[in-house]
Protein backbone atom coordinates (compact mmCIF):
# COMPACT_ATOMS: atom_id res chain seq x y z
CA UNK A 1 0.00 0.00 0.00
CA UNK A 2 2.53 2.60 -1.07
CA UNK A 3 -0.24 5.01 -2.11
CA UNK A 4 -0.17 6.28 1.50
CA UNK A 5 3.52 7.21 1.11
CA UNK A 6 2.64 8.84 -2.21
CA UNK A 7 -0.28 10.76 -0.69
CA UNK A 8 1.97 12.02 2.11
CA UNK A 9 4.60 13.09 -0.42
CA UNK A 10 1.85 14.87 -2.37
CA UNK A 11 0.78 16.82 0.74
CA UNK A 12 4.39 17.70 1.52
CA UNK A 13 4.94 19.15 -1.95
CA UNK A 14 1.53 20.88 -1.87
CA UNK A 15 2.38 22.41 1.52
CA UNK A 16 5.63 23.85 0.17
CA UNK A 17 3.88 25.25 -2.87
CA UNK A 18 1.09 26.77 -0.78
CA UNK A 19 3.69 28.53 1.34
CA UNK A 20 5.55 29.72 -1.73
CA UNK A 21 2.34 31.19 -3.17
CA UNK A 22 1.41 32.75 0.17
CA UNK A 23 -2.00 31.10 0.24
CA UNK A 24 -3.95 30.87 3.47
CA UNK A 25 -5.85 27.70 2.67
CA UNK A 26 -5.80 25.13 -0.11
CA UNK A 27 -9.29 24.17 -1.26
CA UNK A 28 -8.33 21.60 -3.88
CA UNK A 29 -5.25 19.79 -5.15
CA UNK A 30 -5.04 18.69 -8.76
CA UNK A 31 -2.80 15.75 -9.59
CA UNK A 32 -1.97 13.90 -12.80
CA UNK A 33 -1.38 10.15 -12.71
CA UNK A 34 -0.30 7.95 -15.61
CA UNK A 35 -1.03 4.23 -16.07
CA UNK A 36 2.74 3.50 -15.96
CA UNK A 37 3.43 5.51 -12.80
CA UNK A 38 2.90 2.49 -10.56
CA UNK A 39 0.14 4.34 -8.72
CA UNK A 40 -3.57 3.57 -8.93
CA UNK A 41 -5.74 6.68 -9.00
CA UNK A 42 -8.48 5.10 -6.85
CA UNK A 43 -6.02 3.88 -4.23
CA UNK A 44 -4.36 7.30 -4.18
CA UNK A 45 -7.70 8.99 -3.55
CA UNK A 46 -8.43 6.61 -0.66
CA UNK A 47 -4.97 7.07 0.83
CA UNK A 48 -5.21 10.82 0.44
CA UNK A 49 -8.31 10.94 2.63
CA UNK A 50 -6.33 9.23 5.39
CA UNK A 51 -3.18 11.29 4.89
CA UNK A 52 -4.93 14.69 5.07
CA UNK A 53 -6.55 13.99 8.47
CA UNK A 54 -5.18 16.21 11.20
CA UNK A 55 -3.21 18.33 8.72
CA UNK A 56 -3.78 21.76 7.22
CA UNK A 57 -5.32 19.94 4.25
CA UNK A 58 -8.32 18.60 6.12
CA UNK A 59 -11.30 19.42 3.90
CA UNK A 60 -9.09 19.95 0.85
CA UNK A 61 -10.29 18.00 -2.21
CA UNK A 62 -8.05 15.88 -4.44
CA UNK A 63 -8.84 15.90 -8.13
CA UNK A 64 -6.97 13.22 -10.08
CA UNK A 65 -6.59 13.46 -13.82
CA UNK A 66 -5.59 10.17 -15.43
CA UNK A 67 -3.35 10.45 -18.48
CA UNK A 68 -3.08 8.08 -21.42
CA UNK A 69 0.00 6.28 -22.62
CA UNK A 70 1.30 7.85 -25.80
CA UNK A 71 4.52 7.42 -27.71
CA UNK A 72 6.36 8.19 -30.90
CA UNK A 73 5.26 5.85 -33.67
CA UNK A 74 8.01 5.60 -36.26
CA UNK A 75 5.66 4.16 -38.91
CA UNK A 76 2.99 6.86 -38.54
CA UNK A 77 5.73 9.43 -37.86
CA UNK A 78 3.43 10.90 -35.20
CA UNK A 79 2.60 10.78 -31.51
CA UNK A 80 0.02 8.05 -31.02
CA UNK A 81 -1.87 6.30 -28.24
CA UNK A 82 -1.05 2.66 -27.51
CA UNK A 83 -3.33 -0.38 -27.51
CA UNK A 84 -2.92 -0.91 -23.73
CA UNK A 85 -0.34 -0.80 -20.95
CA UNK A 86 -0.05 -4.55 -21.59
CA UNK A 87 0.43 -4.03 -25.31
CA UNK A 88 2.66 -1.11 -26.21
CA UNK A 89 1.79 -0.98 -29.89
CA UNK A 90 0.49 2.00 -31.84
CA UNK A 91 -3.32 2.09 -31.61
CA UNK A 92 -3.47 3.33 -35.21
CA UNK A 93 -1.10 1.00 -37.10
CA UNK A 94 0.05 -1.69 -34.67
CA UNK A 95 3.77 -0.79 -34.82
CA UNK A 96 5.69 -1.41 -31.57
CA UNK A 97 6.20 1.86 -29.64
CA UNK A 98 9.66 2.06 -28.12
CA UNK A 99 9.66 5.68 -27.07
CA UNK A 100 7.03 6.45 -24.42
CA UNK A 101 6.16 10.15 -24.19
CA UNK A 102 3.33 10.21 -21.64
CA UNK A 103 1.88 7.74 -19.16
CA UNK A 104 4.51 7.83 -16.40
CA UNK A 105 3.28 11.06 -14.76
CA UNK A 106 2.91 11.38 -11.02
CA UNK A 107 2.58 15.12 -10.66
CA UNK A 108 0.99 17.86 -8.64
CA UNK A 109 -0.32 20.09 -11.42
CA UNK A 110 -2.37 22.85 -9.79
CA UNK A 111 -3.95 24.02 -6.57
CA UNK A 112 -7.09 25.95 -5.87
CA UNK A 113 -6.25 28.33 -3.03
CA UNK A 114 -7.90 31.00 -0.95
CA UNK A 115 -5.90 34.16 -1.26
CA UNK B 1 -11.87 33.77 -9.38
CA UNK B 2 -14.34 31.30 -7.94
CA UNK B 3 -16.59 31.46 -4.94
CA UNK B 4 -15.90 28.66 -2.47
CA UNK B 5 -18.58 27.23 -0.21
CA UNK B 6 -17.50 29.55 2.60
CA UNK B 7 -18.01 32.47 0.28
CA UNK B 8 -14.36 33.50 0.17
CA UNK B 9 -12.42 34.06 -3.04
CA UNK B 10 -10.35 31.24 -4.48
CA UNK B 11 -7.89 31.14 -7.35
CA UNK B 12 -6.08 28.42 -9.25
CA UNK B 13 -2.30 28.32 -9.15
CA UNK B 14 -0.43 26.19 -11.67
CA UNK B 15 2.29 24.17 -9.96
CA UNK B 16 3.63 21.22 -12.00
CA UNK B 17 5.85 19.40 -9.52
CA UNK B 18 6.72 15.72 -9.36
CA UNK B 19 5.01 14.22 -6.34
CA UNK B 20 8.19 12.29 -5.53
CA UNK B 21 10.50 15.22 -6.16
CA UNK B 22 12.21 14.87 -2.78
CA UNK B 23 13.04 11.24 -3.55
CA UNK B 24 14.11 12.18 -7.09
CA UNK B 25 16.44 14.89 -5.79
CA UNK B 26 18.18 12.48 -3.39
CA UNK B 27 18.38 9.89 -6.18
CA UNK B 28 19.99 12.42 -8.48
CA UNK B 29 22.63 13.28 -5.89
CA UNK B 30 23.26 9.56 -5.31
CA UNK B 31 23.61 8.93 -9.06
CA UNK B 32 26.19 11.72 -9.36
CA UNK B 33 28.06 10.33 -6.36
CA UNK B 34 28.06 6.79 -7.85
CA UNK B 35 29.24 8.08 -11.25
CA UNK B 36 31.95 10.16 -9.61
CA UNK B 37 33.18 7.14 -7.64
CA UNK B 38 33.07 4.93 -10.74
CA UNK B 39 30.76 2.36 -9.12
CA UNK B 40 28.11 0.71 -11.28
CA UNK B 41 24.87 0.43 -9.31
CA UNK B 42 22.32 -2.25 -10.13
CA UNK B 43 18.95 -2.57 -8.42
CA UNK B 44 16.99 -5.82 -8.30
CA UNK B 45 13.19 -5.93 -8.12
CA UNK B 46 10.82 -8.89 -8.14
CA UNK B 47 7.87 -10.38 -6.31
CA UNK B 48 8.62 -12.09 -2.98
CA UNK B 49 10.13 -15.53 -3.53
CA UNK B 50 11.25 -14.99 -7.13
CA UNK B 51 14.80 -15.81 -6.09
CA UNK B 52 16.55 -12.44 -5.88
CA UNK B 53 18.67 -13.44 -2.90
CA UNK B 54 19.71 -16.85 -4.26
CA UNK B 55 20.54 -15.26 -7.62
CA UNK B 56 22.53 -12.46 -6.02
CA UNK B 57 24.39 -14.77 -3.64
CA UNK B 58 25.67 -16.84 -6.55
CA UNK B 59 26.39 -13.80 -8.71
CA UNK B 60 28.34 -12.02 -5.95
CA UNK B 61 30.42 -15.17 -5.42
CA UNK B 62 31.17 -15.52 -9.13
CA UNK B 63 32.09 -11.85 -9.60
CA UNK B 64 34.36 -11.96 -6.55
CA UNK B 65 36.17 -15.00 -7.90
CA UNK B 66 36.92 -12.92 -10.98
CA UNK B 67 38.48 -10.20 -8.87
CA UNK B 68 35.60 -7.75 -9.05
CA UNK B 69 34.95 -5.61 -6.02
CA UNK B 70 31.25 -6.01 -5.28
CA UNK B 71 28.92 -5.15 -2.39
CA UNK B 72 25.20 -5.33 -1.73
CA UNK B 73 22.45 -3.53 0.10
CA UNK B 74 19.34 -5.59 0.78
CA UNK B 75 15.92 -4.30 1.78
CA UNK B 76 13.32 -6.21 3.77
CA UNK B 77 10.40 -5.34 6.01
CA UNK B 78 11.94 -7.36 8.85
CA UNK B 79 14.88 -9.71 9.66
CA UNK B 80 18.51 -9.67 8.58
CA UNK B 81 18.20 -13.15 7.06
CA UNK B 82 18.90 -12.04 3.51
CA UNK B 83 21.99 -10.06 4.51
CA UNK B 84 23.30 -13.16 6.29
CA UNK B 85 22.70 -15.27 3.16
CA UNK B 86 24.35 -12.75 0.84
CA UNK B 87 27.32 -12.34 3.19
CA UNK B 88 28.13 -16.03 2.62
CA UNK B 89 29.48 -14.92 -0.76
CA UNK B 90 32.21 -13.03 1.12
CA UNK B 91 31.05 -9.65 -0.21
CA UNK B 92 30.32 -6.71 2.09
CA UNK B 93 26.56 -6.61 2.71
CA UNK B 94 24.29 -4.22 4.58
CA UNK B 95 20.67 -4.91 5.46
CA UNK B 96 18.06 -2.15 5.23
CA UNK B 97 15.06 -2.91 7.43
CA UNK B 98 12.14 -0.87 6.15
CA UNK B 99 9.64 -1.67 8.92
CA UNK B 100 6.21 -1.07 7.44
CA UNK B 101 7.43 0.43 4.18
CA UNK B 102 7.01 -1.96 1.24
CA UNK B 103 9.78 -0.54 -0.97
CA UNK B 104 13.16 1.17 -0.78
CA UNK B 105 13.46 4.93 -1.11
CA UNK B 106 16.53 6.93 -2.10
CA UNK B 107 16.95 8.26 1.46
CA UNK B 108 17.18 4.70 2.83
CA UNK B 109 19.92 3.91 0.33
CA UNK B 110 21.83 7.04 1.24
CA UNK B 111 21.54 6.28 4.97
CA UNK B 112 22.62 2.66 4.52
CA UNK B 113 25.67 3.63 2.51
CA UNK B 114 26.81 6.13 5.12
CA UNK B 115 26.18 3.63 7.93
CA UNK B 116 28.14 0.95 6.05
CA UNK B 117 31.09 3.35 5.75
CA UNK B 118 32.05 1.85 2.39
CA UNK B 119 34.51 3.64 0.16
CA UNK B 120 32.45 3.76 -3.02
CA UNK B 121 35.53 4.41 -5.15
CA UNK B 122 36.85 1.01 -4.05
CA UNK B 123 33.81 -0.81 -5.45
CA UNK B 124 33.19 -1.92 -9.03
CA UNK B 125 29.53 -2.93 -8.70
CA UNK B 126 27.04 -2.21 -5.94
CA UNK B 127 23.80 -4.20 -5.94
CA UNK B 128 20.64 -2.96 -4.26
CA UNK B 129 18.12 -5.73 -3.63
CA UNK B 130 14.72 -4.13 -3.19
CA UNK B 131 11.89 -5.42 -1.00
CA UNK B 132 10.00 -8.23 -2.77
CA UNK B 133 7.19 -6.28 -4.40
CA UNK B 134 6.23 -5.75 -8.03
CA UNK B 135 4.15 -2.63 -7.47
CA UNK B 136 5.65 0.05 -5.25
CA UNK B 137 9.35 -0.02 -6.22
CA UNK B 138 8.36 1.09 -9.74
CA UNK B 139 7.79 4.66 -8.56
CA UNK B 140 11.05 5.21 -6.65
CA UNK B 141 14.32 6.14 -8.29
CA UNK B 142 17.23 4.88 -6.15
CA UNK B 143 20.00 6.45 -8.21
CA UNK B 144 20.80 3.13 -9.87
CA UNK B 145 22.34 2.87 -13.34
CA UNK B 146 20.52 -0.34 -14.18
CA UNK B 147 17.26 -1.78 -12.92
CA UNK B 148 16.87 -5.54 -13.17
CA UNK B 149 13.44 -7.13 -12.85
CA UNK B 150 13.50 -10.81 -11.88
CA UNK B 151 10.72 -13.25 -12.61
CA UNK B 152 10.70 -16.95 -11.76
CA UNK B 153 9.31 -19.67 -14.02
CA UNK B 154 6.89 -20.73 -11.27
CA UNK B 155 5.04 -17.40 -11.25
CA UNK B 156 3.03 -17.75 -14.45
CA UNK B 157 3.77 -16.38 -17.91
CA UNK B 158 1.33 -13.48 -17.56
CA UNK B 159 3.09 -11.75 -14.63
CA UNK B 160 4.48 -8.98 -16.89
CA UNK B 161 0.96 -8.21 -18.14
CA UNK B 162 -0.32 -7.93 -14.58
CA UNK B 163 2.46 -5.58 -13.47
CA UNK B 164 3.30 -3.49 -16.56
CA UNK B 165 4.74 -0.51 -14.63
CA UNK B 166 7.60 -2.37 -12.99
CA UNK B 167 8.55 -4.12 -16.23
CA UNK B 168 8.27 -0.87 -18.12
CA UNK B 169 10.67 0.93 -15.75
CA UNK B 170 13.24 -1.90 -15.81
CA UNK B 171 16.28 -2.12 -18.10
CA UNK B 172 16.84 -5.88 -18.07
CA UNK B 173 14.62 -8.87 -17.27
CA UNK B 174 16.08 -11.95 -15.59
CA UNK B 175 14.12 -15.19 -15.67
CA UNK B 176 15.06 -17.24 -12.58
CA UNK B 177 14.70 -20.93 -11.56
CA UNK B 178 15.11 -22.13 -15.17
CA UNK B 179 15.99 -25.57 -13.76
CA UNK B 180 12.31 -25.81 -12.75
CA UNK B 181 10.87 -24.61 -16.09
CA UNK B 182 9.87 -28.05 -17.37
CA UNK B 183 8.49 -29.20 -14.00
CA UNK B 184 6.48 -25.98 -13.65
CA UNK B 185 5.22 -26.29 -17.22
CA UNK B 186 6.42 -22.77 -17.97
CA UNK B 187 6.33 -21.62 -21.59
CA UNK B 188 9.44 -19.41 -21.51
CA UNK B 189 8.81 -18.23 -25.08
CA UNK B 190 5.40 -16.90 -24.08
CA UNK B 191 6.87 -15.36 -20.94
CA UNK B 192 9.45 -13.53 -23.06
CA UNK B 193 6.80 -12.33 -25.52
CA UNK B 194 4.76 -10.98 -22.61
CA UNK B 195 7.80 -9.12 -21.28
CA UNK B 196 8.31 -7.58 -24.72
CA UNK B 197 4.69 -6.56 -24.92
CA UNK B 198 5.09 -4.27 -21.90
CA UNK B 199 8.72 -3.34 -22.57
CA UNK B 200 9.56 -3.73 -26.25
CA UNK B 201 13.15 -4.71 -26.94
CA UNK B 202 14.18 -5.35 -23.32
CA UNK B 203 17.01 -7.86 -22.93
CA UNK B 204 15.83 -11.08 -21.28
CA UNK B 205 18.33 -13.45 -19.63
CA UNK B 206 17.38 -16.96 -18.47
CA UNK B 207 19.15 -18.09 -15.31
CA UNK B 208 19.27 -20.69 -12.57
CA UNK B 209 20.99 -20.03 -9.26
CA UNK B 210 21.06 -23.77 -8.66
CA UNK B 211 22.85 -24.79 -11.89
CA UNK B 212 24.55 -21.37 -12.40
CA UNK B 213 23.06 -21.29 -15.92
CA UNK B 214 22.97 -17.79 -17.39
CA UNK B 215 25.18 -16.20 -14.73
CA UNK B 216 27.96 -15.88 -17.29
CA UNK B 217 25.59 -13.86 -19.47
CA UNK B 218 24.77 -11.63 -16.50
CA UNK B 219 28.49 -11.01 -15.94
CA UNK B 220 28.87 -10.12 -19.63
CA UNK B 221 25.86 -7.80 -19.45
CA UNK B 222 27.29 -6.00 -16.41
CA UNK B 223 30.66 -5.57 -18.12
CA UNK B 224 28.96 -4.24 -21.27
CA UNK B 225 26.56 -1.83 -19.53
CA UNK B 226 29.29 -0.61 -17.22
CA UNK B 227 31.42 0.46 -20.15
CA UNK B 228 28.46 2.33 -21.60
CA UNK B 229 28.02 4.35 -18.42
CA UNK B 230 31.71 5.15 -18.01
Amino acid sequence: MHELSIAMALLEVAGEEAQRHGSARVVAIHARVGPLSGVMAEALTGAYELAREGTAFEGCRLVVEQTDITGKCTTCDAVRGVVAAQDLRCAACGEVIREILTGRELELTAMEVES
Amino acid sequence: MNESAAGSQTRMVQVRQNVLKHNDLIARVLREKFCGAGVFVVSLVSSPGAGKTAFLEKLLGMLRERGMRVAALVGDLATENDAVRLARSGAPVKQIITGTVCHLEAQMVEDAISRAEWQLAELDVLFIENVGNLVCPASYDLGEALRMVLLSVTEGEDKPLKYPSIFNTADVAVVTKMDLAAAAGCDVGLLTRNIHQVRPGMEVIETSARTHAGLEKIAELLARRRTLVK
